[in-house]
């Protein structure tokens, strides 16, 4: 019978069958600071142990300073916190990258460049954004505390199997350096809604996705859950291969595995999905969002939209428009790029890689961020960050008046000290424009790491297509 | 766990689609290391202005509502991060029912999890619900939502019924299935 990737991958990794749900095995288990100290007090509650060590990987990203390392954590609460994962990790016999480690980094982000994350596993972390690793052709999902727990002492999960949800995506971008991968999902986000993927895994598909880097198809995959989707997936290729090739963790025999891996992991001609969306990336713009949610996206050449169009007649949608505007202190009519911005995020681990920074880095070179605009740069990882350093790119950015930082989750969450104050307007390459979510009374725009690098040297949002960006 | 059989309560109003775990307890609150004492931050930017004085117009803070059971909310209820904490400071504040048109998936979990009940209702019921003031009972055993006159039935997965009703362990649960468990791990690689 014709299988999709995801039926594939799910059917592989059953272990036992049980009122219409499936224990399925995790073969990669990624633990942080902030969802795991509970769940590592509820095995010593009940005298469990961690099953499969050599399995699980643990990092500090999500509450850690981005300034000198060197120095002592001022924060208490994020210093008993990390204090906890190392205490954790020693008392149960668990891999970790910690502050100190050259491989330390948004956990999405060093998952993928250690190799721990391989096509056709199962992976989970207590981050919804786990859905990222998927980029590779593995089934990976966010999970709650419990789950972690769960996962800890069974290295498996009971999962109601999702329905599947094809997006094809076609085209070829005129402008490919200003029209990005970032640009690509928020535009899809826009059109299927926040809950458009809910009880669904997402696979990507399409001659566009296929052009795509492995970073672009990550910054793809990341963003699935901004759609509601429990994961999202592309099928590997000769790029995934490539990539993951001579990785720390990969496997021994990795051409073994690349034969198996390129002989199965794929969609089947003739397979069904549950859902289908067609998507042209031809004549996208480049995306900002005006809102308090990712769907509240518009492209740079639109205007603010006005709640009842926004609305298309539904009450709750145009009331949800009018409370966001307020929030974001914006009026309907206001050009995209009228908007002025005081703070320029780029990081995370939807932006935050080497390709993330190159591009950037091409916008900034030579020129000087805006008076008004404090700007950072916080690499993804300790090795995004030495790559490129190794390029110069810290140079450059600090030459135009940027921050160059440490390596976390940074201000994508606000969880550490790097958070917007009350008012605040920032243009980050982040997931989530939140209320509240880069500080209380912070006001976020998700842009592509090429538009963040733009508004951080005008004050403003432009069209980066009127840029030289080749 | 705690066995959860029959609610009944007056249930709060939160008239808003898309409410996020970022609302729900935002971030600012996530570094404590136990899962109790959430309670205080539920909803907080919402619930109080600087300085922790509370927003009179926030329906939390609304005295007909101070011991309410029951969430009523509206569509893509507990989207975003995967944070339990969320569930947390439901649970810890009170609340054990959340009714919704729908939910997010990891939310939906975590909720059970944690011995909450989230229940998906049609658009109508919803509606009806926030229109109605005296208490509404809400019961698991035989899947009924009743309030004002009104009867309603609501589904639920068995398995989450089983859990909830009898307040089980579902690490323990997994772990009758060690023997499978074994033996998957021999066979499979990678």
């Amino acid at each position: 019978m014709s299988k999709t990737l995801f039926e594939k991958i799910w059917d592989s990794h059953i272990v036992t069958e049980e009122n219409g749900r499936s224990l399925l095995y995790v073969d990669r288990h990624l633990v942080h600071e902030v969802t795991s100290p509970q769940a590592f007090d509820g095995l010593r509650l009940n005298g469990r142990k961690v099953r499969r060590t050599d399995l699980t990987f643990a990092t500090m990203d999500h509450n850690v300073p981005t300034s000198d390392r060197s120095l002592p954590i001022i924060d208490q609460t994020s210093s008993t916190q990390i204090k906890a994962l190392e205490k954790n990790c020693k008392e149960f016999g668990i891999t970790l990258f910690d502050i100190n480690s050259p491989n330390q980094g948004i956990v999405h982000v060093i998952g993928p460049e250690l190799g721990i994350t391989l096509p056709g596993t199962t992976i989970v972390c207590g981050d919804s954004h786990t859905s990222t690793h998927g980029a590779f052709g593995s089934l990976a999902f966010g999970i709650g505390t419990s789950d972690v727990e769960h996962v800890l002492a069974t290295q498996c999960i009971m999962m109601e199997k999702p329905k599947t949800f094809e997006i094809n995506i076609k085209g070829k971008r005129k402008n490919p350096h200003a029209v990005t991968a970032k640009d690509i999902i928020l535009s899809i986000i826009k059109k299927i809604g926040t809950a458009g993927g809910t009880g669904t895994v997402i696979e990507y598909r399409g001659d566009t996705i296929s052009e795509l880097t492995m970073e672009q198809r990550m910054t793809i995959c990341n963003m699935s859950i901004e759609a509601g989707a429990r994961a999202g997936l592309i099928a590997p290729d000769e790029k995934t291969f490539q990539y993951l090739r001579g990785k720390k963790y990969a496997p021994e025999n990795y051409d073994d595995y690349v034969n198996l891996w390129r002989e199965n992991l794929k969609t089947d001609s003739g397979a069904q999905f549950d859902k289908s969306f067609t998507f042209s990336a031809e004549n996208i713009a480049p995306q900002v969002s005006w809102g308090t949610n990712p769907a509240m996206t518009t492209d740079v050449t639109d205007i603010v939209p006005f709640p009842e169009e926004y609305g298309k007649g539904n009450p709750e949608e145009e009331k949800g428009a009018t409370k966001a505007l307020q929030y974001m202190g914006l009026k309907p009519g206001t050009a995209i790029t009228d908007i002025v911005i005081d703070r320029v995020f780029i990081g995370s681990c939807t932006n935050s890689r080497l390709e993330d920074l190159t591009e950037a880095a091409k916008v900034v070179k030579g020129k000087k961020v805006s008076a008004k605009v404090r700007a950072m740069v916080v690499p993804g990882s300790q090795l995004v960050k030495k790559n490129a350093e190794a390029l110069g790119l810290d140079n450059i950015f600090k030459d135009a008046g940027f921050e160059w930082r440490e390596s976390g989750c940074s201000m994508c969450l606000g969880m550490n000290p790097d958070i917007l104050a009350a008012g605040e307007r920032c243009a980050s390459t982040s997931n989530r424009n939140f209320e509240g979510r880069q500080g209380t009374g912070g006001r976020t725009h998700l842009v592509s790491p090429v538009m963040a690098a733009a508004a951080a040297i005008h004050g403003h949002f432009v069209d980066v297509r009127e840029l030289d960006l080749n | 766990m705690q066995p959860f059989k029959k609610i009944k309560s007056i249930a709060t109003p939160l008239d808003k689609v898309n409410v996020d775990t970022d609302q729900i307890v935002p971030k600012q609150f996530l570094k404590l290391i136990q899962r109790t004492g959430f309670g205080q931050y539920l909803f907080y930017d919402w619930r109080f202005e600087k300085g922790g004085i509370p927003k009179k117009d926030f329906v939390l803070n609304d005295p007909a509502y101070q011991n309410s059971r029951i969430l009523l909310a509206r569509d893509n209820f507990g989207c975003g991060s995967s944070r339990e904490h969320a569930v947390w400071a439901l649970d810890d504040y009170g609340f054990r029912v959340v009714i919704s048109t729908s939910f997010a998936d990891i939310f939906y979990n975590n909720c059970f999890k944690n011995g909450i009940l989230p229940i998906r209702v049609p658009d109508d019921v919803l509606e009806k619900l926030f229109s109605i003031k005296s208490e509404i009972e809400v019961d698991l055993e035989t899947q009924l939502i009743k309030a004002d006159g009104i009867s309603v039935s609501f589904p639920i997965e068995p398995h989450w019924k089983k859990i909830l009703l009898e307040g089980l362990d579902d690490i323990a649960m997994t772990l009758l299935h060690e023997d499978q468990i074994v033996k998957y791990e021999r066979t499979h690689k990678i």
